[in-house]
Protein backbone atom coordinates (compact mmCIF):
# COMPACT_ATOMS: atom_id res chain seq x y z
CA UNK A 1 0.00 0.00 0.00
CA UNK A 2 1.41 3.83 -0.84
CA UNK A 3 2.63 4.99 2.12
CA UNK A 4 0.77 8.20 1.80
CA UNK A 5 -2.35 6.90 1.99
CA UNK A 6 -1.99 4.91 5.17
CA UNK A 7 -0.68 7.88 6.67
CA UNK A 8 -4.11 8.97 5.78
CA UNK A 9 -5.75 6.63 7.06
CA UNK A 10 -4.52 6.33 10.43
CA UNK A 11 -5.41 10.46 10.36
CA UNK A 12 -9.32 9.67 10.24
CA UNK A 13 -9.01 7.36 12.78
CA UNK A 14 -7.14 10.18 14.80
CA UNK A 15 -9.65 12.57 13.80
CA UNK A 16 -12.30 10.39 15.12
CA UNK A 17 -10.69 9.88 18.38
CA UNK A 18 -10.11 13.59 18.62
CA UNK A 19 -13.59 14.20 18.14
CA UNK A 20 -15.04 11.17 20.40
CA UNK A 21 -12.19 12.17 23.12
CA UNK A 22 -14.12 16.02 22.82
CA UNK A 23 -17.48 14.19 23.38
CA UNK A 24 -16.34 12.07 26.12
CA UNK A 25 -15.30 15.86 27.83
CA UNK A 26 -19.24 16.66 28.14
CA UNK A 27 -19.41 15.13 31.73
CA UNK A 28 -17.25 15.04 34.28
CA UNK A 29 -17.39 10.98 34.94
CA UNK A 30 -15.98 10.20 31.45
CA UNK A 31 -13.73 13.62 31.05
CA UNK A 32 -10.34 12.00 31.75
CA UNK A 33 -11.14 9.22 29.71
CA UNK A 34 -11.96 11.60 26.63
CA UNK A 35 -8.49 13.86 27.06
CA UNK A 36 -6.20 10.01 27.25
CA UNK A 37 -8.46 9.39 23.98
CA UNK A 38 -7.42 12.54 22.23
CA UNK A 39 -3.59 11.76 23.73
CA UNK A 40 -3.57 8.55 22.03
CA UNK A 41 -5.14 10.20 19.19
CA UNK A 42 -2.20 12.62 18.73
CA UNK A 43 0.30 10.16 19.63
CA UNK A 44 -0.41 7.77 16.81
CA UNK A 45 -0.45 10.58 14.26
CA UNK A 46 3.10 11.54 15.54
CA UNK A 47 4.10 8.00 14.55
CA UNK A 48 2.82 8.06 10.94
CA UNK A 49 4.01 11.01 10.42
CA UNK A 50 7.61 9.93 10.66
CA UNK A 51 6.46 7.27 8.38
CA UNK A 52 6.70 9.84 5.92
CA UNK A 53 9.15 9.43 2.83
CA UNK A 54 9.67 13.39 2.62
CA UNK A 55 11.93 12.85 5.91
CA UNK A 56 15.03 11.88 5.52
CA UNK A 57 17.16 12.15 8.99
CA UNK A 58 15.23 11.47 12.25
CA UNK A 59 18.23 12.63 14.73
CA UNK A 60 17.14 16.43 14.87
CA UNK A 61 13.33 15.41 15.04
CA UNK A 62 13.55 12.62 17.89
CA UNK A 63 15.64 15.10 19.98
CA UNK A 64 13.68 17.62 19.64
CA UNK A 65 10.48 15.93 20.58
CA UNK A 66 12.47 14.55 23.47
CA UNK A 67 13.15 17.86 24.67
CA UNK A 68 9.46 19.22 24.42
CA UNK A 69 8.51 16.10 26.00
CA UNK A 70 11.09 16.94 28.90
CA UNK A 71 9.72 20.71 29.28
CA UNK A 72 5.79 19.26 29.09
CA UNK A 73 6.28 17.34 31.88
CA UNK A 74 8.27 19.40 33.97
CA UNK A 75 5.87 22.31 33.45
CA UNK A 76 3.02 19.67 34.30
CA UNK A 77 4.05 18.30 36.97
CA UNK A 78 5.56 21.96 38.47
CA UNK A 79 2.72 24.02 38.31
CA UNK A 80 -0.01 24.96 41.28
CA UNK A 81 -3.61 24.46 40.42
CA UNK A 82 -4.04 28.82 40.99
CA UNK A 83 -1.58 29.00 38.14
CA UNK A 84 -3.59 27.95 35.72
CA UNK A 85 -5.09 30.88 33.93
CA UNK A 86 -1.25 32.08 33.59
CA UNK A 87 -0.01 27.79 32.48
CA UNK A 88 -3.23 28.24 29.91
CA UNK A 89 -1.72 31.65 28.32
CA UNK A 90 1.97 30.34 28.03
CA UNK A 91 0.42 27.50 26.19
CA UNK A 92 -2.11 29.59 24.06
CA UNK A 93 1.34 31.38 22.97
CA UNK A 94 3.89 28.82 22.38
CA UNK A 95 1.18 26.95 20.48
CA UNK A 96 0.92 30.41 18.24
CA UNK A 97 4.73 30.31 18.25
CA UNK A 98 5.00 26.62 16.91
CA UNK A 99 2.47 27.40 13.86
CA UNK A 100 4.35 31.11 13.37
CA UNK A 101 7.77 28.91 12.90
CA UNK A 102 6.19 26.10 10.93
CA UNK A 103 5.01 28.86 8.57
CA UNK A 104 7.72 30.64 8.33
CA UNK A 105 9.68 27.09 7.62
CA UNK A 106 7.42 26.48 4.51
CA UNK A 107 8.01 30.30 3.39
CA UNK A 108 11.53 29.84 3.24
CA UNK A 109 11.09 25.89 2.10
CA UNK A 110 10.46 27.07 -1.39
CA UNK A 111 8.26 29.72 -3.88
CA UNK A 112 5.38 29.40 -2.98
CA UNK A 113 2.30 29.48 -5.52
CA UNK A 114 0.06 32.75 -5.01
CA UNK A 115 -2.71 30.65 -3.01
CA UNK A 116 0.21 29.22 -0.59
CA UNK A 117 1.94 32.18 0.10
CA UNK A 118 -1.49 34.07 1.03
CA UNK A 119 -2.41 31.09 3.55
CA UNK A 120 0.90 30.66 4.83
CA UNK A 121 1.32 34.23 5.77
CA UNK A 122 -2.36 34.30 7.71
CA UNK A 123 -0.80 31.54 9.68
CA UNK A 124 2.07 33.73 10.24
CA UNK A 125 0.69 36.45 11.70
CA UNK A 126 -2.26 34.77 13.65
CA UNK A 127 0.70 32.77 15.24
CA UNK A 128 2.68 35.59 15.69
CA UNK A 129 -0.18 37.71 16.97
CA UNK A 130 -1.18 34.60 19.12
CA UNK A 131 2.10 34.17 21.13
CA UNK A 132 2.69 38.18 21.78
CA UNK A 133 -1.23 38.69 22.92
CA UNK A 134 -0.46 35.65 25.25
CA UNK A 135 2.67 36.64 26.69
CA UNK A 136 0.90 39.85 27.88
CA UNK A 137 -2.05 38.22 28.72
CA UNK A 138 0.80 36.21 31.01
CA UNK A 139 2.62 39.20 31.99
CA UNK A 140 -0.70 40.54 33.47
CA UNK A 141 -2.08 37.43 35.13
CA UNK A 142 1.26 36.89 36.89
CA UNK A 143 1.14 40.66 37.66
CA UNK A 144 4.69 41.03 35.96
CA UNK A 145 2.66 43.73 34.48
CA UNK A 146 0.38 45.89 35.20
CA UNK A 147 -3.20 44.56 35.31
CA UNK A 148 -4.95 47.70 34.65
CA UNK A 149 -5.61 48.58 30.94
CA UNK A 150 -2.42 50.50 29.43
CA UNK A 151 -3.62 53.13 26.99
CA UNK A 152 -2.33 55.82 25.31
CA UNK A 153 -3.46 58.81 23.24
CA UNK A 154 -4.39 58.15 19.45
CA UNK A 155 -4.41 54.31 20.45
CA UNK A 156 -6.68 53.62 18.11
CA UNK A 157 -5.11 55.15 14.85
CA UNK A 158 -1.90 53.73 15.80
CA UNK A 159 -3.86 50.33 15.93
CA UNK A 160 -5.40 50.66 12.66
CA UNK A 161 -2.12 51.95 10.94
CA UNK A 162 -0.32 48.79 11.98
CA UNK A 163 -3.39 46.43 11.04
CA UNK A 164 -2.97 48.53 7.68
CA UNK A 165 0.62 48.40 7.45
CA UNK A 166 0.58 44.53 8.69
CA UNK A 167 -1.99 43.85 5.37
CA UNK A 168 0.42 45.72 2.94
CA UNK A 169 3.63 44.01 3.79
CA UNK A 170 1.60 40.79 3.45
CA UNK A 171 0.52 41.40 0.34
CA UNK A 172 4.11 42.66 -0.62
CA UNK A 173 5.27 38.92 0.39
CA UNK A 174 2.29 37.45 -1.92
CA UNK A 175 3.55 39.19 -4.97
CA UNK A 176 7.23 38.74 -4.10
CA UNK A 177 7.44 35.37 -2.49
CA UNK A 178 11.23 34.77 -2.60
CA UNK A 179 11.76 38.03 -0.10
CA UNK A 180 12.91 37.14 3.11
CA UNK A 181 12.62 41.14 3.95
CA UNK A 182 8.69 41.37 3.43
CA UNK A 183 8.27 37.99 5.76
CA UNK A 184 10.62 39.60 8.90
CA UNK A 185 8.75 42.95 8.42
CA UNK A 186 5.40 40.98 8.61
CA UNK A 187 6.65 39.06 12.09
CA UNK A 188 7.54 42.00 13.99
CA UNK A 189 4.54 43.81 13.15
CA UNK A 190 2.15 40.71 13.92
CA UNK A 191 4.13 40.30 16.91
CA UNK A 192 3.60 44.60 17.50
CA UNK A 193 -0.27 43.94 17.18
CA UNK A 194 -0.92 40.89 20.04
CA UNK A 195 0.93 43.35 21.96
CA UNK A 196 -0.93 46.65 21.24
CA UNK A 197 -4.38 44.18 21.24
CA UNK A 198 -3.82 42.89 24.96
CA UNK A 199 -2.12 45.97 26.75
CA UNK A 200 -5.49 47.79 26.58
CA UNK A 201 -7.17 45.15 28.64
CA UNK A 202 -7.69 45.21 32.04
CA UNK A 203 -7.37 42.35 34.63
CA UNK A 204 -11.13 41.58 35.31
CA UNK A 205 -11.66 40.65 31.52
CA UNK A 206 -8.88 38.35 31.63
CA UNK A 207 -11.41 35.33 30.82
CA UNK A 208 -12.58 36.65 27.35
CA UNK A 209 -8.74 37.34 26.45
CA UNK A 210 -7.32 34.12 27.22
CA UNK A 211 -10.67 32.35 25.90
CA UNK A 212 -9.94 34.26 22.02
CA UNK A 213 -6.58 33.63 22.38
CA UNK A 214 -6.84 30.31 22.90
CA UNK A 215 -9.55 29.69 19.79
CA UNK A 216 -6.25 31.92 17.83
CA UNK A 217 -3.94 28.96 18.88
CA UNK A 218 -6.59 26.38 16.34
CA UNK A 219 -6.98 28.91 14.05
CA UNK A 220 -3.36 29.27 13.47
CA UNK A 221 -2.92 25.35 13.43
CA UNK A 222 -5.79 25.22 11.32
CA UNK A 223 -4.19 27.91 8.76
CA UNK A 224 -0.78 26.15 8.96
CA UNK A 225 -2.91 23.05 7.99
CA UNK A 226 -4.29 24.79 4.91
CA UNK A 227 -0.66 26.11 3.92
CA UNK A 228 0.52 22.19 4.44
CA UNK A 229 -2.36 20.45 2.74
CA UNK A 230 -2.60 18.41 5.81
CA UNK A 231 -5.91 17.44 6.67
CA UNK A 232 -5.63 16.54 10.21
CA UNK A 233 -4.41 19.99 11.14
CA UNK A 234 -7.54 21.59 9.82
CA UNK A 235 -9.82 19.68 12.06
CA UNK A 236 -7.89 19.71 14.85
CA UNK A 237 -7.27 23.21 14.54
CA UNK A 238 -11.01 24.08 13.54
CA UNK A 239 -12.21 21.54 16.63
CA UNK A 240 -9.46 23.87 19.22
CA UNK A 241 -10.71 27.08 17.29
CA UNK A 242 -14.80 26.44 17.51
CA UNK A 243 -14.15 25.80 21.45
CA UNK A 244 -12.39 29.48 22.02
CA UNK A 245 -15.13 30.80 20.56
CA UNK A 246 -17.76 29.31 22.38
CA UNK A 247 -16.04 29.69 25.73
CA UNK A 248 -15.33 33.42 24.45
CA UNK A 249 -19.35 33.92 23.63
CA UNK A 250 -20.08 32.37 26.92
CA UNK A 251 -17.92 35.08 28.68
CA UNK A 252 -18.66 37.71 27.16
CA UNK A 253 -22.59 37.10 27.74
CA UNK A 254 -21.89 36.22 31.65
CA UNK A 255 -20.19 40.72 31.54
CA UNK A 256 -23.20 41.49 29.24
CA UNK A 257 -20.66 42.60 27.13
CA UNK A 258 -20.20 42.50 23.37
CA UNK A 259 -16.69 41.12 22.31
CA UNK A 260 -16.00 44.07 20.45
CA UNK A 261 -16.70 45.83 23.30
CA UNK A 262 -13.77 43.97 25.52
CA UNK A 263 -11.50 44.09 22.77
CA UNK A 264 -11.46 47.99 22.56
CA UNK A 265 -12.08 48.69 26.03
CA UNK A 266 -9.08 50.43 26.12
CA UNK A 267 -10.16 52.71 23.61
CA UNK A 268 -13.13 53.93 25.74
CA UNK A 269 -13.68 56.61 28.04
CA UNK A 270 -13.71 55.25 31.63
CA UNK A 271 -17.38 55.03 32.70
CA UNK A 272 -18.03 56.93 36.05
CA UNK A 273 -20.31 56.36 37.82
CA UNK A 274 -22.50 59.24 38.83
CA UNK A 275 -24.73 57.54 41.75
CA UNK A 276 -23.01 57.31 45.29
CA UNK A 277 -23.83 54.07 46.87
CA UNK A 278 -24.16 54.87 50.70
CA UNK A 279 -25.28 52.96 53.35
CA UNK A 280 -23.40 51.85 56.70
CA UNK A 281 -21.23 48.87 56.91
CA UNK A 282 -21.84 46.34 59.11
CA UNK A 283 -18.90 43.90 60.11
CA UNK A 284 -19.32 40.86 62.07
CA UNK A 285 -16.45 38.81 63.87
CA UNK A 286 -15.16 35.47 62.78
CA UNK A 287 -17.11 34.39 66.37
CA UNK A 288 -20.69 35.61 65.73
CA UNK A 289 -20.26 34.45 61.94
CA UNK A 290 -19.99 31.04 63.48
CA UNK A 291 -22.71 30.57 65.84
CA UNK A 292 -25.15 32.20 62.89
CA UNK A 293 -23.66 29.42 60.74
CA UNK A 294 -24.24 26.75 63.44
CA UNK A 295 -27.87 27.62 63.06
CA UNK A 296 -28.13 27.39 59.29
CA UNK A 297 -30.02 24.68 57.22
CA UNK A 298 -28.83 25.69 53.84
CA UNK A 299 -25.28 27.38 53.03
CA UNK A 300 -24.51 28.87 49.50
CA UNK A 301 -20.73 29.29 49.01
CA UNK A 302 -19.78 31.81 46.78
CA UNK A 303 -15.68 32.11 45.48
CA UNK A 304 -14.62 34.53 43.26
CA UNK A 305 -10.79 35.65 42.37
CA UNK A 306 -10.10 36.42 46.10
CA UNK A 307 -10.31 32.79 47.29
CA UNK A 308 -7.51 31.55 44.18
CA UNK A 309 -5.05 34.63 45.86
CA UNK A 310 -5.71 33.81 49.33
CA UNK A 311 -5.48 29.89 48.70
CA UNK A 312 -8.91 29.53 50.83
CA UNK A 313 -10.60 26.42 49.11
CA UNK A 314 -9.27 23.75 51.57
CA UNK A 315 -10.04 25.69 54.53
CA UNK A 316 -13.51 25.99 52.83
CA UNK A 317 -13.83 22.30 52.12
CA UNK A 318 -12.81 21.64 55.71
CA UNK A 319 -15.97 24.46 57.22
CA UNK A 320 -18.25 21.93 54.33
CA UNK A 321 -17.52 19.00 56.47
CA UNK A 322 -18.17 20.61 59.43
CA UNK A 323 -21.46 22.24 58.43
CA UNK A 324 -22.36 18.97 56.59
CA UNK A 325 -22.06 16.51 59.48
CA UNK A 326 -23.87 19.42 61.65
CA UNK A 327 -27.26 18.41 59.14
CA UNK A 328 -26.97 21.54 56.85
CA UNK A 329 -26.62 21.74 53.13
CA UNK A 330 -23.75 23.24 51.51
CA UNK A 331 -23.83 23.64 47.60
CA UNK A 332 -21.33 26.48 46.06
CA UNK A 333 -22.86 29.17 43.36
CA UNK A 334 -19.95 29.57 40.25
CA UNK A 335 -20.10 32.77 38.31
CA UNK A 336 -19.05 31.80 34.86
CA UNK A 337 -16.49 34.67 35.10
CA UNK A 338 -15.51 34.25 38.52
CA UNK A 339 -11.73 34.04 38.79
CA UNK A 340 -9.32 34.63 35.40
CA UNK A 341 -10.44 31.64 33.41
CA UNK A 342 -13.33 29.56 32.35
CA UNK A 343 -13.90 27.16 35.49
CA UNK A 344 -11.36 28.53 37.41
CA UNK A 345 -13.41 28.10 40.25
CA UNK A 346 -14.23 24.86 39.81
CA UNK A 347 -10.72 23.61 39.26
CA UNK A 348 -9.65 24.90 42.48
CA UNK A 349 -12.99 23.52 44.54
CA UNK A 350 -12.01 20.13 43.11
CA UNK A 351 -8.26 20.42 43.97
CA UNK A 352 -9.60 20.92 47.51
CA UNK A 353 -11.67 17.67 47.13
CA UNK A 354 -15.23 19.05 46.90
CA UNK A 355 -17.84 16.64 44.79
CA UNK A 356 -18.58 18.23 41.48
CA UNK A 357 -22.24 17.65 41.73
CA UNK A 358 -21.88 20.50 44.54
CA UNK A 359 -20.91 22.99 42.25
CA UNK A 360 -23.66 24.78 40.61
CA UNK A 361 -24.31 27.36 38.30
CA UNK A 362 -25.36 30.69 38.29
CA UNK A 363 -29.31 30.00 37.46
CA UNK A 364 -29.42 27.32 39.34
CA UNK A 365 -28.92 28.96 42.83
CA UNK A 366 -30.22 32.21 41.56
CA UNK A 367 -33.80 30.19 41.47
CA UNK A 368 -33.62 29.19 44.91
CA UNK A 369 -31.56 32.01 46.93
CA UNK A 370 -34.71 33.03 49.19
CA UNK A 371 -34.19 29.24 50.50
CA UNK A 372 -30.35 29.79 51.31
CA UNK A 373 -30.15 30.46 55.66
CA UNK A 374 -26.51 31.64 54.18
CA UNK A 375 -24.87 32.91 51.49
CA UNK A 376 -21.04 33.15 52.59
CA UNK A 377 -19.25 35.59 49.72
CA UNK A 378 -15.32 34.79 49.40
CA UNK A 379 -13.26 37.10 47.17
CA UNK A 380 -16.26 37.66 45.24
CA UNK A 381 -17.23 41.10 44.25
CA UNK A 382 -18.28 42.36 41.19
CA UNK A 383 -19.92 38.82 40.05
CA UNK A 384 -22.57 39.25 43.34
CA UNK A 385 -22.83 42.98 42.85
CA UNK A 386 -27.20 43.81 42.88
CA UNK A 387 -26.09 47.29 41.19
CA UNK A 388 -26.20 45.12 37.96
CA UNK A 389 -29.60 44.62 38.60
CA UNK A 390 -31.22 47.51 40.50
CA UNK A 391 -28.67 50.46 39.44
CA UNK A 392 -29.26 51.85 36.59
CA UNK A 393 -26.48 53.90 34.53
CA UNK A 394 -23.61 51.50 36.52
CA UNK A 395 -21.22 50.47 34.38
CA UNK A 396 -22.55 46.62 35.26
CA UNK A 397 -26.08 47.06 34.75
CA UNK A 398 -27.84 44.33 33.16
CA UNK A 399 -24.75 42.04 33.53
CA UNK A 400 -26.03 38.66 34.98
CA UNK A 401 -24.71 38.23 38.50
CA UNK A 402 -25.42 35.67 41.02
CA UNK A 403 -28.33 37.44 43.90
CA UNK A 404 -26.56 37.11 46.73
CA UNK A 405 -28.39 39.76 48.53
CA UNK A 406 -31.73 37.80 48.14
CA UNK A 407 -30.56 35.19 51.12
CA UNK A 408 -31.50 35.25 54.58
CA UNK A 409 -28.10 36.60 55.90
CA UNK A 410 -25.22 37.54 53.93
CA UNK A 411 -21.78 36.80 54.99
CA UNK A 412 -18.48 38.92 53.12
CA UNK A 413 -15.05 37.95 53.61
CA UNK A 414 -13.44 40.32 52.27
CA UNK A 415 -9.80 42.28 52.81
CA UNK A 416 -10.82 45.49 53.20
CA UNK A 417 -12.97 47.43 51.74
CA UNK A 418 -12.31 48.53 48.17
CA UNK A 419 -14.02 48.29 45.21
CA UNK A 420 -13.85 45.07 42.77
CA UNK A 421 -12.02 45.09 39.71
CA UNK A 422 -14.89 47.04 37.44
CA UNK A 423 -14.17 49.68 39.78
CA UNK A 424 -17.56 49.69 41.44
CA UNK A 425 -18.83 50.34 44.61
CA UNK A 426 -21.14 47.06 45.64
CA UNK A 427 -24.46 48.17 47.16
CA UNK A 428 -24.34 44.30 48.22
CA UNK A 429 -21.99 45.36 51.33
CA UNK A 430 -24.33 48.01 52.61
CA UNK A 431 -27.84 46.12 53.14
CA UNK A 432 -29.76 44.87 56.26
CA UNK A 433 -28.92 41.67 55.63
CA UNK A 434 -25.04 41.76 54.73
CA UNK A 435 -22.06 41.31 57.19
CA UNK A 436 -18.65 41.48 56.31
CA UNK A 437 -16.35 39.61 58.01
CA UNK A 438 -12.85 41.67 57.23
CA UNK A 439 -9.60 39.46 57.12
CA UNK A 440 -7.57 36.68 54.71
CA UNK A 441 -9.87 34.23 53.57
CA UNK A 442 -8.04 31.60 54.48
CA UNK A 443 -7.50 32.86 58.26
CA UNK A 444 -11.00 33.93 58.74
CA UNK A 445 -12.58 30.32 57.39
CA UNK A 446 -9.48 28.70 59.36
CA UNK A 447 -10.83 30.68 62.40
CA UNK A 448 -14.21 29.37 62.11
CA UNK A 449 -13.91 26.25 61.53
CA UNK A 450 -11.39 26.14 64.63
CA UNK A 451 -14.70 27.32 66.64
CA UNK A 452 -16.68 24.04 65.21
CA UNK A 453 -14.16 21.60 66.64
CA UNK A 454 -13.95 23.12 69.74
CA UNK B 1 -9.76 21.35 -6.38
CA UNK B 2 -7.55 20.04 -3.13
CA UNK B 3 -8.26 23.75 -1.13
CA UNK B 4 -12.33 22.95 -1.65
CA UNK B 5 -11.80 20.10 -0.59
CA UNK B 6 -10.08 21.18 2.50
CA UNK B 7 -12.44 23.95 3.45
CA UNK B 8 -15.17 21.37 2.99
CA UNK B 9 -13.10 19.87 6.06
CA UNK B 10 -12.71 22.85 8.05
CA UNK B 11 -17.01 23.50 7.69
CA UNK B 12 -17.57 20.21 8.58
CA UNK B 13 -14.69 20.31 11.79
CA UNK B 14 -16.23 23.31 12.84
CA UNK B 15 -20.12 22.86 12.89
CA UNK B 16 -18.77 19.08 15.03
CA UNK B 17 -16.51 21.41 17.25
CA UNK B 18 -19.46 23.44 17.74
CA UNK B 19 -21.91 21.28 18.51
CA UNK B 20 -19.57 18.97 21.13
CA UNK B 21 -17.86 21.85 23.00
CA UNK B 22 -21.08 23.76 23.78
CA UNK B 23 -22.38 19.95 25.90
CA UNK B 24 -18.72 20.83 28.12
CA UNK B 25 -20.03 21.73 31.22
CA UNK B 26 -18.98 24.75 32.78
CA UNK B 27 -17.16 22.59 35.70
CA UNK B 28 -14.85 21.50 32.99
CA UNK B 29 -13.99 24.26 30.94
CA UNK B 30 -10.65 25.03 32.49
CA UNK B 31 -9.75 21.24 31.31
CA UNK B 32 -11.27 21.68 28.20
CA UNK B 33 -9.12 24.66 27.81
CA UNK B 34 -5.86 22.67 28.39
CA UNK B 35 -6.97 19.84 26.46
CA UNK B 36 -7.18 22.26 23.37
CA UNK B 37 -4.05 23.74 24.01
CA UNK B 38 -2.86 20.01 23.60
CA UNK B 39 -5.06 19.75 20.26
CA UNK B 40 -3.43 22.68 18.91
CA UNK B 41 -0.29 21.41 18.98
CA UNK B 42 -0.76 19.22 16.52
CA UNK B 43 0.87 21.58 14.38
CA UNK B 44 3.89 19.24 15.44
CA UNK B 45 2.62 17.08 12.25
CA UNK B 46 3.63 19.68 10.05
CA UNK B 47 6.38 20.64 11.76
CA UNK B 48 7.71 17.03 11.90
CA UNK B 49 7.19 16.81 8.03
CA UNK B 50 9.17 20.33 7.19
CA UNK B 51 12.63 19.50 9.62
CA UNK B 52 12.76 15.87 7.70
CA UNK B 53 12.17 17.05 4.70
CA UNK B 54 15.17 18.47 2.18
CA UNK B 55 13.43 22.27 1.42
CA UNK B 56 16.69 23.70 2.75
CA UNK B 57 18.53 24.37 5.65
CA UNK B 58 16.33 26.91 7.12
CA UNK B 59 12.84 24.97 6.65
CA UNK B 60 14.85 22.17 8.53
CA UNK B 61 15.78 24.35 11.56
CA UNK B 62 12.70 26.11 11.34
CA UNK B 63 10.79 23.03 11.38
CA UNK B 64 13.08 21.50 14.09
CA UNK B 65 12.22 24.40 16.25
CA UNK B 66 8.56 24.02 15.66
CA UNK B 67 9.04 20.23 16.44
CA UNK B 68 10.42 21.39 20.20
CA UNK B 69 7.51 23.90 21.18
CA UNK B 70 4.70 21.62 19.76
CA UNK B 71 5.87 18.83 21.53
CA UNK B 72 5.97 21.44 24.65
CA UNK B 73 1.87 22.17 24.09
CA UNK B 74 1.05 18.19 23.68
CA UNK B 75 2.54 16.88 26.40
CA UNK B 76 2.24 19.63 29.02
CA UNK B 77 -1.01 20.06 27.81
CA UNK B 78 -2.52 16.27 28.13
CA UNK B 79 -0.69 15.87 31.14
CA UNK B 80 -2.01 18.80 33.43
CA UNK B 81 -5.23 18.42 31.87
CA UNK B 82 -5.37 14.88 32.91
CA UNK B 83 -3.77 16.19 36.28
CA UNK B 84 -6.99 18.41 36.69
CA UNK B 85 -9.80 15.85 34.98
CA UNK B 86 -8.11 13.20 38.14
CA UNK B 87 -9.13 15.95 40.80
CA UNK B 88 -12.53 15.98 39.68
CA UNK B 89 -14.46 13.32 42.15
CA UNK B 90 -18.36 12.91 43.22
CA UNK B 91 -18.52 11.64 46.80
Amino acid sequence: MDITIFINIIYVISAALFIYGLKLLGHPSTARKGNRLSAIAMLIAMIVTLLDQHILSYSWIIISVLAGSAVGVYVSKKVEMTEMPELVSLFNGVGGLASAVVAIAAMVGSDLTAGLATISVIALIIGAVTFSGSLIAWGKLSERISGKPIVFNSQAIANYALIGVTVLFSALYVIYPSSTLFICVVIALALAIGVMVVLPIGGADMPVVISLLNSYSGLAACAAGFALENNLLIVAGALVGASGIILTNIMCKAMNRSLVNVLTSGFQEVVSMDIVVEGEIKPISADDAFYVLEAAQSILVIPGYGMAVAQAQHAMKELQELLESNDAEVVYGIHPVAGRMPGHMNVLLAEADVSYDLLLEMDEVNQRMENFDVAIVIGANDVVNPAARELKGSPIYGMPVINADLAKNVFVIKRSMSSGFAGVDNPLFFKDNTRMIFGDAKEVLNHIVRQFTD
Amino acid sequence: MIAIYLLFILMLAIFVGFELIQKVPATLHTPLMSGANAISGITVLAAIVLAGGESGEAATVLGIIGVFFATINVVGGYLVTDRMLAMFKKK
